[in-house]
């Protein structure tokens, strides 16, 4: 047991933000480490400031700590700057609770929010002291673990991390922390009996015990071992939201992290439908927390935390059953200094959610922010997110008319089906909810913001070919000429790192290789446009012998083995491929919630149920409530020309 | 705090281990959450934007510790200021410690122009035999000026420093490992120095330093921040 804290408070003084590494949040505990007790250290990897809200990790760390056998520390990626120091010092990763060496933990366990940390995975395994391939592992060696929403195809991680948690971790954490106590009360003698034991629990997928087959470039099949491994590793569902109110202790940093504020979870999962959500889809059927839960779970954190500020997450919180009593009691009942200001992330695009803003923003109505996602309706219906235009210029026009001054859009480009005019539709949308604006204030103004599209496994969209760097290049391009002199202001998201991720989000085993090459040549914090290279991912494809274009581009056939074909998170391939199929047919599906089930296989298969207060859908927006998605095609909209109208 | 109505407060705190790796902007966090925690009844600016009527003093670098630092708040409503230290400590950060609470003149002069002066203790890093060091104090003590190259919004500037230097002694105390340690006290007006540009200026490293001190000049005498521009206590029995 040892204590790193003067050796890493010596290169303190040479750093960037020091305060990253101390630790010290208020309401972070005093872990006990014993040899009776299986220690998790848990790894955000990306910067302290983006990884130390996670609520995943905190909500693990939480449960792992109650139990007497089993004790939690977090760690963060460190900044290239102290990487360097830590390097040059012989300073391994440690957490940031008791500075302890990442190798003195008996699991290494990785959240994967996002593809294009996965060359930072690699780094920190490596900064830890244990080698990056699972093969060249000793019992000496931490277990490496990984979970979050990528683990959805864990393929590209295969021959790294030992074991995937695929789904919810508030309960596999403790049948996990079991095994993991058992083999280190017993020793850690044989790594292979760890891992053998881990695939028995479900939702742990063992990738090692997995045999994967090719026939030219296409995966023919992914085949266990073993008798006794699992050949589909099905994710895991809490069932019950209520019973999980976590986290109990919000950890408040003393430095500004992003969404520095106190969080309560209000739902988990999303009906909606957007096709190329992979959260909407992984994270059926939707589970609302009960609404007194919710209440003392935001009156209790404000007393402890002393933030001004909550927010009510979930993947669309206006949906959340009766939400504007939820809001209309928390913004009175507050007692002590100064107001509370509460947010709701991923607002809806309708006027019912902009009067639930203006309900809880009394003060400070700077920008509100809507995701319309594609500038057509015909598009919209593709990817399902069934938003009709007078429900975007009634939100504007009710943003604007209750003070708020600025808006942004945000956009999806290189959808399936995608037209010229569907992506010029975007610069139509915003100089109408320019004008709409200018109705209420001259200065009115729009930021426009421009995504490229990555098709996401365990989504209708899975079968189709991303659009290339140049392809996306080139409707940003037009995007840029349309909106030229415009009030709106356009953004976009570098294409070349749209295509990187392209490589992970659908990549099989044979990416890794590549994922560690382009660590190899210093692609670590691949998500900060500083460090990102494409050439660098080219030129690792390249040596692989693999060819970005038949990974990203292409489209997939519906007999085509995906290389998460093992992995299931409920939704029957059937049913996706029919979704897949409507997409193409340009029809929208209503939100299973308050329209009858079609069937797409998580309720049925997985015995759960909607945990939904409200047996109907909320008012004010044509989202879920019934217009006619029977046909595609531009709906009317009387009020607004179609082009802009610019003052000479 | 000028111009306020309401029962103006000033408290001292320290900012000792991990903590000294936090900003100035940060610890203004903290206190603010712990304000809220605390339930402080605090007096709010009028207008579009309310915010609390808090104001602190000066900066301490990020990375040096103090026993000695101070912030000004005007309270709603009046309160036992005594017990205010005990209940905003366990509101606050291991490290950041509320150890001094008084009410206030309704016209006290802000923290910031009324310190005039700080004392420092600086560990020179090791091996540094004591005898040098002395030396190099010594000389530094005695040079007509001592320039250092400072960063000012983006240029680099030359300033001399031994204006700053009130006094320079090398204590009898010395760090578990050997660690010299030095005593400074050096001016704040106009600006003040960095205990390792001062130490640099003698030709020596600084491990780490930790503000003692603060204090506040006036018609030739120095207080503590804590006993000037105090509210007495017959004048606060007469009122109450």
């Amino acid at each position: 047991m040892s204590d790193l804290w003067p050796r890493v408070e010596a290169l303190l003084a040479r750093v960037e933000k020091p305060a990253r590494y101390i630790g010290m949040e208020q309401g972070s505990l005093a872990p006990v480490h014993g040899p009776g007790r299986a220690a998790f250290l848990l790894v955000y990897p990306d910067t302290y400031e983006i990884g130390l809200p996670n609520q995943g990790l905190q909500i693990l760390a939480e449960i792992l700590n109650e139990r007497e056998d089993a004790v939690a520390e977090r760690a963060y990626a460190p900044w290239v700057d102290m990487e360097r120091e830590m390097r040059a010092a012989g300073v391994p990763l440690f957490s940031v609770e008791t500075h302890r060496p990442a190798t003195e933990f008996d699991v290494i366990a990785f959240n994967l929010s996002a593809e294009l940390v996965y060359t930072n995975v690699l780094n920190l395994v490596d900064l830890a002291g244990v080698p990056v391939r699972n093969e060249d592992r000793a019992p000496a060696h931490p277990l490496v673990v990984a979970g979050g929403h990528c683990t959805y195809n864990p393929e590209p991680l295969a021959e790294y991390v030992d074991a995937f948690v695929i789904g919810d971790g508030e309960e596999v954490v403790s049948e996990i922390a079991d095994v993991v106590g058992a083999w280190k009360r017993g020793g850690r003698a044989s790594r292979e009996a760890v891992l053998r034991d881990l695939a028995t629990i479900p939702g742990v997928y063992v990738p090692s015990l997995y045999e994967v087959s090719y026939d030219g470039p296409a995966v023919r099949a992914i085949t266990p071992r073993y008798p006794d491994v699992p050949a589909t590793v099905d994710k895991r569902t809490v069932a019950d939201l209520g019973e999980w109110p976590y986290p109990k202790r919000q950890l408040v940093p003393l430095i500004e992290v992003v969404h520095d504020r106190l969080n309560v979870e209000v739902f988990r999962g999303c009906t909606r439908g957007c096709r190329f959500c992979q959260a909407g889809m992984i994270t059926r059927p939707v589970r609302e927390r009960p609404r007194e839960q919710v209440t003392r779970m935001v009156r209790d954190g404000l007393r402890r935390t002393g933030y001004d500020e909550v927010a009510l997450t979930s993947l669309s919180s206006a949906d959340f059953s009766g939400i504007a009593d939820v809001v209309a009691d928390l913004a009175c009942g507050q007692e002590g200094t100064g107001s509370v200001g509460i947010s709701l992330p991923s607002l809806r695009v309708d006027a019912f959610s902009v009067g639930i803003a203006a309900e809880i923003q009394k003060v400070r109505r700077t920008g509100l922010t809507f995701a319309p996602e594609a500038g057509s309706w015909r598009l919209r219906q593709v990817i399902n997110k069934l938003i009709l235009e007078e429900d975007l210029y009634s939100a504007v026009d009710a943003a604007y008319s209750q003070g708020w001054r600025r808006v942004k859009l945000y956009f999806l480009t290189g959808l399936p089906t995608e037209m010229d005019e569907d992506t010029l539709g975007i610069a139509r949308l915003a100089s109408n909810v320019v004008e709409v604006g200018r109705r209420h204030t001259k200065q009115a103004s729009c930021t426009v913001s421009v995504g490229g599209y990555v098709p996401k496994p365990h989504t209708p969209f899975q079968w189709f070919g991303q659009n290339g760097v140049d392809e996306l290049r080139r409707k940003i391009g037009l995007l840029r000429d349309e909106l030229r002199g415009s009030r709106a202001r356009l953004k976009w998201h570098d294409p070349a790192a749209t295509f990187a991720e392209g490589i992970a989000s659908r990549g099989d085993r044979r990416v890794g290789r590549v994922i560690e090459r382009v660590w190899r040549a210093g692609g670590t914090f691949q998500e900060w446009s500083e460090s990102f290279v494409l050439d660098r991912w080219l030129e690792a494809m390249h040596a692989e012998g693999l060819d970005p274009e038949w990974y990203v581009t292409r489209h997939r056939e519906r007999d085509e083995v995906l290389p998460w074909e093992h992995i299931s998170a409920g939704l029957h391939p059937d049913f996706l491929w029919a979704d897949w199929q409507a997409a193409l047919a340009e029809h929208g599906l209503p939100d299973c919630r308050w329209t009858p089930c079609y069937d797409c296989g998580v309720c049925t298969d997985y015995a759960l149920e909607h945990v939904v207060a409200s047996p109907v859908a909320p008012a004010g927006g044509s989202q879920g409530t019934g217009q006619d998605l029977s046909a595609g095609g531009e709906v009317p909209v009387a009020f607004l020309g179609r082009r802009p109208v610019v003052a000479s | 705090m000028k111009g306020t109505t309401g029962v103006p407060v000033r408290l001292r705190f320290t900012k000792h281990g991990k903590v000294r790796w936090i900003g100035h902007r940060d610890v203004a966090r903290a206190m603010e959450r712990a304000f809220r925690v605390a339930a402080l009844p605090l007096a709010f600016t009028e207008g579009f934007s309310p915010h609390p009527k808090v104001s602190f003093g000066l900066a301490l670098p990020t990375g040096h510790e103090s026993d000695a630092e101070y912030l000004d708040l005007v309270l709603a409503t009046d309160l036992d200021v005594e017990a205010l230290p005990e209940r905003l400590s366990a509101a606050l950060p291991v490290g950041i410690e509320v150890t001094g609470a008084v009410r206030l003149e309704d016209r006290a002069p802000a923290l910031q122009e009324a310190v005039t002066a700080v004392t420092w203790t600086a560990e020179v890093e090791p091996p540094a035999e004591p005898g040098a060091v002395r030396a190099a104090v010594e000389r530094g003590l005695a040079a007509a000026s001592l320039p250092a190259v400072r960063r000012r919004k983006g240029r680099e500037v030359t300033e001399d420093l031994r204006p700053v230097i009130r006094s320079a002694t090398v204590t009898e105390v010395t760090e578990p490992d050997g660690a010299v340690v030095i005593e400074l006290e050096l001016a704040t007006q106009p600006r003040s120095a960095r205990p390792e540009e001062v130490l640099a200026a003698f030709g020596l490293d600084c491990r780490r330093a930790r503000r003692t001190r603060q204090w506040i000049e006036r018609d030739g005498a120095r207080q503590e921040p804590l006993d000037a521009d105090t509210r007495p206590r017959a004048i606060e029995a007469r009122a109450s």
